[in-house]
C-alpha cells in the first residue's frame, strides 16, 4: 500500500551534522537530483573554518541549506520546512531557525547523556517536550544503517560513516526523488572501493526503503517542476560558473589563460576547476604566495597571455602593489576577489561585500581599476566573460566581486549555446618603426598591448611615471597631472550595459538598489512586497567602476532609495558622494546572506515613512 | 649561432645612464651590452626584468624588452613571462635588498622551480637607492644611517643561500672584472634552468671600497679562490684542501699541488658546492669566483608545457561545448 502524496509548492530543506558527517555532500546530492526533476533551486551550503572542529560540538555543525519550489526561486529561504538534524549539536544549533509546526528528523541514536551534556542540553530535548510544537521523527539512523550494513566486513565505525546516505535516502523517498543519479554518482566515486561502495548504496536503499515502510512517515512529497525557459540546464555553484566563464573567454579571444593563485577560502574552488582543464591550454600556477600569484599573472601578460589571479579579501590587501603596477603599465588583468568576512582573517567561510572600497580605493595614488560584480552563481559566468572583454579590449585591471554566498551556492543554469558567446577580438602592436608604447587608441584610451618577440618595437615599462605617448621616465609636473586624469577617463569611458529597473508599474516612488550578490534576496523580497500589494521597483548593480550611464538618472528617478548591503554602508557613502543623493542603507554584517524577512521589514520601513 | 650580426650598440638604448660616477652598475651594464650581441638572440627575444633599487634601474639603458617592476618581485613577474612565454630570454636584475630582504621569498622560489630565469644579484651589501642602511648583506656591525650603533643582524651569504634553496646554477663575479663577468654569463645563459649569478659590484657613495679586497690589483690575485671545472682551485697564493667533511684554504707552499681540490661545478651532491660557499663570509680573506654548481635539472616552464602537450596529446584539446554542458544535464521543453 502506497502513502499518500501530499503536493507541495515550496520546501525548504536544511541538512546539519558534525562537520565530519559528510552533510555539504548530502546536500550536493539531494540538490542534483531536485534539479534533475526540473525543480528551480537555490542553495546555501554553511560549514565551520576548522576543517575538523571537535567532533559533537556547537563550534563543529555544518550545514547545507536548499530551497526548490514549483516556481522561480531566487533565495535559499528563511526559514526550513525540515531539519535533518545528524546529532544533538546541530539541533541546538539550527532549532532556532525552525518555524513552529517544521518538520525535524534526528538520529535519535546521538542522543545519548554524554552528547547532550556536550552541548548544554540538561535533558534529552526527544523526551522533554520542549519539541512538541514539531513533528519530529527521531530515527535510530546510527543503528539502523549498521544494521543494514551487518553482512560487509566493515568495522562499526566505517559502518556508521555511511549514516548520511541512509539519511538521505529517507529524503529521496520523502520527496519523489529519483535515485539513479546517486547512485551512478557513488559508482563513479567508490570505483576503486567497493566495499564502500556497496555501504553507501545499501544505506543509500535502505533509507529509502524505510521511508516507503516505516509507520513512522505518513505522507510523502511532491513539488511539481517549475516552468522554466526552455533548454539545457545544469546546476552550478559561483564559483565553477565563474571559471567556466573564464575559460570561454579564452577560447572566445583565442588568448592563452594564465592563472597565478595562492589558495584561500573561498576562492580556492576557482583554482581547483581551472587546475582540471588543461586541455585547454590553460596555465595554473600556485605560487609561493598571493603578491607572487599577482605578479605572475601581471608576467604572462606583458606576454600576450590572460593574466588572472583568485583570491580572498586578505589576498587583495597583500596583491594592491602590483595591481598599481598594473594599472601603471596599462596591461589585462583579471583580479576575482572572493569575499569573505573580515577584517584580517574575519570569518573566511562566512560571506560579505565589505571589500567594495578596498577593491576601489585601495592602492597608493590615484590608481582607478574597474570593479565588476558577480549577483547570481550563474551570473558568474557572464561577469568573467565581461571582465574579460573589458580587461583585454581597455587594458586595464579588472577586479571581479563575488563572495562565499554565491560561490559556493548553487542554482540551475541554462547552459549557453557556445555559438553564441561573442568572440572578443585581441589586436597585438605589430612591427612599426617609431613605435610610441604610449599612444593612445583615440576611442578606447587603450595603449597598444606591445609584447615580447615582435621585432622593431623593444621598449621599456615600469612603474615610474610615464611620458605621454613615449612611456619614458618622466618627472614632468605637467605630465603627471595629464597621466594620472588619463588613466581615470579611461576607466570613466569603458562601455558597459545600462542599468536596468524592475518596475512594472513604472510609478514606484521606492527603489531598493542592491549589488553583487544580495540580487535573490532582494528579489524575492520584493516579489513579497508586491504580492502584499506594494510597489517598489528593484534595480541590481553589477558594473561599479565605471557606474552604468544611467544611474544617477535612475537614483533621481525615486524618491527614496533603499540600499542593502553586507558591510556598513561603502556602495552607499560612493552613490552619496558621486550623484549627491541620499541613500537609505540597510547594513548587515552576519557573515550570512540577507533573509526575506528582514528586506521586507526594512523595506516597508521605507515604503510607509 | 644564428646569423644575426648585432653590436653592442644595438643593444645600448637612447636613454641617458643616471647612476652615480664610479658605480659599479656602469661596468655591468657594458659588460652585458658587449656580450649580448654573442648570444645570437634578436632583441625582441630578450627581457630585462627588475625590482627597484639602483641596480633596477638597468631595463632602462638596454634596448631590448625590459619592465622596472615592484620592489622583489621581479622573480615572480619574470616567472609569469618565462612560463607563458618560453619562447624568450628572460633576465632578472636584482639587488641585495630586493632579492635578499623584501623579495627574499619569491628568489627561492623561483631557484626551487627552476624557472628558465638568469638572475643576476648586484650586491653592494648596502641599501643605495635610499641613501645608506644596512642590507641583508652588510657585515654584523656595521655603521649606517639607520644603525649608528653599529648592525645587529646576521648577514646573508648569497650563494648559501641559494644552494639551500635547491639552485641548479650558482656563480660567483665582480663588476670591474670584465672578462670573468662575461665568461660566467656565457656560462649562465648556457644553462637550461635557473641561474644566479652574485656579482660584487662596488658602490662609491654609501659603501665604497667594500670589495678592494677582491678589486685591488695588488689583493685580488691572492684573495680571489679560482672555481675553473677541472682545475684545483686556488688563488695565487692560497689553494683549497679536503678536510674532513669540508674545505679548508691553506697556503700553496704548505702543500702538494695535487692535494688540491680540482674543481667540478658539475658534483650532483649540493654539499659540495655549499662548502665552497662557505669559504668566505663578510671579510673576504678567501673568496672563491667562478661557477660553484651547474647541474641539469628540467626548467619550469619546458615541464609545465610538457604536461599541457601531453593532456591535449593524450585527451585532445578542450571542447567548450563540452565543458559548459558539463556531466549532469537535464532539458526543459
Amino acid at each position: 500500500m502506497s502513502k499518500p502524496v501530499v503536493t507541495l509548492n515550496s520546501v525548504v530543506i536544511r541538512f546539519a551534522g558534525d562537520s565530519g558527517d559528510g552533510m555539504q555532500l548530502t546536500g550536493d546530492r539531494f540538490t542534483m537530483d531536485t534539479a534533475s526533476l526540473g525543480n528551480d533551486l537555490i542553495t546555501l551550503p554553511n560549514y565551520p573554518a576548522e576543517i575538523r572542529a571537535p567532533q559533537g560540538t556547537l563550534l563543529g555543525v555544518s550545514s547545507f541549506q536548499l530551497h526548490f519550489a514549483d516556481h522561480h526561486v531566487r533565495s535559499p529561504g528563511d526559514a526550513p520546512d525540515v531539519l535533518v538534524a545528524m546529532n544533538p549539536a546541530a539541533l541546538k544549533a539550527n532549532i532556532k531557525d525552525m518555524p513552529r509546526g517544521a518538520t525535524i528528523i534526528v538520529d535519535k541514536d546521538e542522543f545519548i547523556p554524554r552528547n547532550l551534556t556536550k552541548v548544554g542540553y540538561e535533558t534529552n530535548p526527544l523526551e522533554d517536550g520542549s519539541l512538541d510544537s514539531f513533528h519530529v521523527h527521531a530515527v535510530p539512523l546510527t543503528s539502523m544503517t549498521v544494521g543494514a550494513l551487518s553482512e560487509l566486513s566493515l568495522t562499526r565505525k566505517e559502518a556508521e560513516r555511511s549514516k548520511n546516505m541512509f539519511a538521505l535516502g529517507i529524503l529521496t523517498w520523502m520527496y519523489h526523488r529519483p535515485t539513479e543519479a546517486t547512485e551512478k554518482f557513488l559508482t563513479a566515486k567508490f570505483a576503486n572501493k567497493p566495499e564502500i561502495l556497496q555501504a553507501n548504496l545499501l544505506a543509500y536503499r535502505t533509507g529509502w526503503n524505510y521511508g516507503e515502510t516505516t509507520e513512522d512517515f505518513a505522507n510523502s512529497f511532491e513539488v511539481a517542476p517549475t516552468k522554466m525557459p526552455a533548454g539545457k540546464y545544469r546546476n552550478i555553484s559561483g564559483n565553477a560558473a565563474l571559471a567556466l566563464g573564464l575559460i570561454a573567454a579564452g577560447e572566445k579571444s583565442g588568448l592563452q589563460i594564465f592563472l597565478g593563485s595562492y589558495p584561500i577560502t573561498p576562492a580556492s574552488d576557482i583554482l581547483h576547476e581551472l587546475s582540471k582543464q588543461k586541455k585547454f591550454n590553460i596555465i595554473t600556477f600556485q605560487a609561493e604566495d598571493e603578491i607572487a600569484a599577482v605578479g605572475a599573472a601581471l608576467g604572462a601578460s606583458y606576454g600576450g597571455a590572460l593574466g588572472i589571479t583568485s583570491t580572498s579579501g586578505p589576498g587583495v590587501a597583500l596583491k594592491s602593489e602590483m595591481i598599481g603596477l598594473g594599472v601603471m603599465l596599462e596591461l589585462p588583468l583579471i583580479i576575482i576577489d572572493v569575499q569573505r568576512g573580515g577584517p584580517s582573517t574575519g570569518l573566511p567561510t562566512k560571506t560579505e561585500q565589505a571589500d567594495l572600497l578596498q577593491v576601489m580605493y585601495g592602492r597608493n595614488g590615484e590608481s582607478p581599476a574597474v570593479v565588476l560584480a558577480c549577483s547570481t552563481p550563474s551570473d558568474s559566468f557572464e561577469m568573467a566573460f565581461e571582465a574579460v572583454r573589458i580587461a583585454t579590449t581597455y587594458r586595464v585591471p579588472v577586479f571581479l566581486l563575488s563572495d562565499g554566498y554565491i560561490a559556493n551556492g548553487s542554482e540551475p543554469w541554462r547552459i549557453p549555446d557556445e555559438a553564441s558567446l561573442p568572440k572578443i577580438n585581441v589586436e597585438f602592436a605589430k612591427t612599426q618603426e617609431d613605435f610610441l608604447p604610449y599612444l593612445r587608441d583615440p576611442k578606447t584610451l587603450a595603449r597598444p598591448w606591445a609584447i615580447p618577440g615582435t621585432p622593431g618595437i623593444e621598449h621599456r615599462i615600469g612603474g615610474i611615471e610615464k611620458a605621454d605617448k613615449t612611456g619614458a621616465i618622466s618627472y614632468d609636473p605637467a605630465n603627471h597631472d595629464f597621466m594620472v586624469r588619463t588613466r581615470q577617463a579611461k576607466i570613466d569611458g569603458i562601455e558597459i550595459p545600462d542599468l536596468i529597473v524592475d518596475d512594472p508599474t513604472g510609478d514606484a516612488e521606492v527603489l531598493i538598489l542592491g549589488w553583487g550578490s544580495s540580487y535573490g534576496p532582494i528579489a524575492t523580497a520584493v516579489e513579497v512586497l508586491r504580492a502584499n500589494g506594494e510597489n517598489i521597483a528593484h534595480a541590481q548593480l553589477r558594473y561599479i567602476n565605471p557606474f552604468p550611464k544611467n544611474l544617477g538618472e535612475i537614483l533621481n528617478k525615486y524618491q527614496r532609495v533603499l540600499l542593502p548591503e553586507m558591510n556598513l554602508g561603502q556602495l552607499g557613502m560612493m552613490l552619496r558622494a558621486k550623484y549627491l543623493k541620499d541613500i537609505v542603507g540597510f547594513n548587515v554584517v552576519r557573515g550570512l546572506p540577507f533573509s526575506t524577512n528582514e528586506l521586507v521589514e526594512a523595506a516597508m520601513g521605507v515604503l510607509h515613512v | 649561432m644564428s646569423d644575426l650580426t648585432l653590436t653592442k650598440k644595438d643593444f645600448t638604448s637612447d636613454q641617458e645612464v643616471r647612476w652615480c660616477p664610479g658605480c659599479g652598475d656602469y661596468s655591468i651594464l657594458s659588460t652585458m651590452q658587449a656580450y649580448l650581441p654573442e648570444l645570437g638572440i634578436a632583441r625582441e627575444n630578450i627581457v630585462f626584468i627588475s625590482g627597484i633599487g639602483c641596480s633596477s634601474r638597468f631595463p632602462y639603458y638596454l634596448n631590448t624588452f625590459g619592465m622596472h617592476s615592484v620592489h622583489g618581485r621581479a622573480p615572480a613577474i619574470a616567472s609569469g613571462l618565462a612560463i607563458a612565454r618560453p619562447d624568450l630570454t628572460v633576465f632578472v636584475i636584482t639587488g641585495d635588498g630586493d632579492a635578499l630582504s623584501i623579495g627574499g621569498n619569491h628568489l627561492i622560489h623561483a631557484l626551487r622551480r627552476n624557472v628558465e630565469l638568469k638572475i643576476l644579484l648586484f650586491n653592494n651589501r648596502i641599501y643605495g637607492l635610499t641613501k645608506g642602511q644596512y642590507s641583508p648583506t652588510s657585515e654584523a656591525g656595521k655603521i649606517t644611517k639607520s644603525t649608528p650603533l653599529g648592525s645587529l643582524d646576521t648577514p646573508f651569504n648569497p650563494i648559501s643561500l641559494a644552494l639551500g634553496a635547491e639552485a641548479s646554477f650558482v656563480a660567483r663575479t665582480v663588476d670591474s672584472d670584465r672578462k670573468h663577468l662575461t665568461e660566467t654569463l656565457r656560462a649562465a645563459t648556457a644553462h637550461k634552468g635557473s641561474a644566479l649569478i652574485e656579482i660584487y659590484q662596488n658602490c662609491p657613495i654609501f659603501n665604497d671600497g667594500a670589495f678592494d679586497a677582491v678589486k685591488d690589483s695588488d689583493t685580488k690575485e691572492a684573495t680571489l679562490l679560482q672555481m675553473i671545472d677541472g682545475q684545483p682551485i686556488k688563488s695565487s697564493k692560497f689553494g683549497v684542501i679536503q678536510k674532513g667533511a669540508t674545505f679548508e684554504v691553506v697556503e700553496l707552499s704548505s702543500v702538494d699541488e695535487s692535494q688540491l681540490v680540482i674543481h667540478d661545478s658539475h658534483n650532483p651532491d649540493p654539499s659540495y658546492a655549499f662548502a665552497l660557499s662557505r669559504l668566505s663570509g663578510s671579510e673576504l680573506t678567501h673568496v672563491p669566483v667562478g661557477v660553484f654548481r651547474d647541474v641539469a635539472r628540467p626548467g619550469y616552464s619546458s615541464l609545465v608545457h610538457g604536461q599541457l602537450d601531453e593532456i591535449i596529446k593524450s585527451q585532445g584539446k578542450g571542447d567548450l561545448s563540452k565543458l559548459l554542458s558539463g556531466n549532469d544535464t537535464w532539458v526543459v521543453a
